[in-house]
């Protein structure tokens, strides 16, 4: 138990393929573990093979039984496996594919996630509704069927939330769709699954799924400004005095810059600067002031010339927008 | 003219099977790639490019199948068995059409598997 567990470790959890909560993570479990049983099987009947080519007193066969078998076993057996477990993966294909693009294109919820240099830029199209933006975060109501444009500003990321599915790249200059259904509600993480530069590790995103009421309401009021814009007049203050708005948009306040992620209800994100800090008024302040250090070779500059009052105070305004 | 092709003594027709192989990927391949670049301006859908590598498909078994007679009939139809590494020209014969033979039997295999995304997969990703 005590060898074994630092290798199940990783069978459980926010970020498993083993663990799944969706139905296609369910189909891709399904195929791993066909695939580790059969390989266990075919181990097992190689190693009796060579216990009983290897043991002291063995029978000396005649060159055509010899023949035989690795005609059989060598060759027409394998070969039969081989197409077993290759119409098995490729049946799962159009389940986990979606292959029809305007069925996808009317699906009643589609969220549209674009990659950028280390984030992630997340806008929801609800049926009936405006577009609402956010960033770095995806919500979706769980038993639903939701559709995925995928898009990159820069250079190629990948969207990969291993509990809910399987993975796809995001390429420039190109639409990549992605379906997913959830069956469990809960807090999963999806890493950038392909390398984008020098805080790729960085780069992460919480994905919430939600009971489906409650996902509504949440999209409701994502809608609308945070009521929390109009509190602690400093720190909105400072944040406007600083030029954050020219990067940053808040719903409410004359923030408009879309450079960076919307930070209009920053504050009930699960984490903070993709996925790698703790969502507090600290970690906000630590971000602002440190990050280059927080998050290397992002565009946004690290702000330390600012007198801590004020880092404070934007922070614990940023906090406030939920 | 003869139904079956006179027996040849070359070293080509052992790449007979694999050129077919080839052939038939890439026909497939970039028959389906250019149907799915080019589906708005084509009168059929993707039935029409499945019923397209359906027809290669079966051309190219076809010709594997008959290379490998003739692979066969090289090979002296199995009368000795392999390996063939004696000093005669009839051990070089029958090398090379047991190698042959192989080949076919790859090659056969290698087409069915190229093919049989056609079978499951019925349109064009998005």
């Amino acid at each position: 138990m005590l060898t074994s567990s630092p290798f199940l470790a990783g069978c459980a959890g926010i970020q498993s393929a083993l663990d799944p909560a969706g139905v296609e993570a369910d189909a891709v479990a399904a195929l791993f573990w066909v695939m580790v049983a059969g390989a266990a099987v075919i181990w097992l009947a190689v190693m009796g093979v060579l216990y009983y080519a290897t043991r002291r007193d063995r029978v000396v066969h005649s060159e055509t039984f010899a023949g035989r078998v690795i005609l059989w076993a060598g060759a027409i057996l394998p070969t039969l496996i081989l197409t077993a477990l290759l119409a098995y993966g490729l049946s799962m294909m159009p389940r986990l594919r979606p292959w029809d693009a305007r069925a996808a294109e009317d699906a009643p919820l589609r969220i549209e996630v674009v990659g950028e240099q280390f984030w992630w830029r997340v806008t929801y199209h609800r049926d009936g509704m405006e577009p609402v933006v956010s960033a770095n975060e995806i919500r979706m109501p769980v038993g639903e069927r939701v559709t995925f444009t995928l898009r990159s500003a820069d250079v190629i990321h990948a969207f990969w939330i291993p509990s809910l599915g399987g993975k796809m790249d995001m390429i420039p200059g190109r639409e990549n769709t992605l379906t997913l259904e959830a069956t469990k509600a809960g807090i999963y993480r999806g890493p950038c699954a392909e390398f984008c530069g020098s805080s790729h590790a960085l780069m992460a995103l919480a994905a919430v799924v939600m009971e489906t009421g409650a996902f509504d309401e949440w999209l409701a009021r994502q809608a609308e400004p945070s009521p929390g814009v109009g509190e602690n007049e400093a720190g909105r203050a400072a944040f406007l005095a600083n030029g954050c708005g020219a990067c940053h948009a808040v719903a409410g306040t004359e923030a408009n810059g879309t450079i960076g992620p919307d930070l209009s209800h920053l504050g009930s994100r699960v984490t903070l600067g993709a996925g790698i800090v703790e969502n507090s008024k600290a970690g906000i302040g630590r971000f602002i002031a440190e990050t280059d250090h927080v998050k290397p070779g992002v565009r946004m500059p690290a702000y330390r010339a600012l007198p801590d009052e004020e880092i404070d105070a934007i922070a614990g305004w940023l906090k406030g927008l939920e | 003219m003869r139904l079956i092709p006179r027996e040849v003594e070359s070293l080509w027709t052992l790449f007979t099977a694999p050129v077919i192989w080839a052939g038939h990927f890439l026909a497939a391949y970039i028959g389906a790639a250019v149907f799915c670049a080019k589906q708005d301006l084509l009168p059929f859908g993707f039935g029409g490019v499945r019923a397209y590598i359906a027809a290669i498909t079966l051309l190219a078994l076809a010709g594997i199948v008959l290379a490998g007679f003739l692979a066969w009939r090289q090979w002296g139809f199995g009368a000795e068995d392999p390996p063939h590494q004696g000093w005669s020209r009839e051990d070089r014969r029958r090398f090379q059409g047991f190698a042959t033979l192989l080949l076919c039997a790859l090659s056969l295999v290698a087409v069915v598997f190229t093919a049989m995304p056609a079978i499951f997969i019925a349109e064009c990703n998005p």
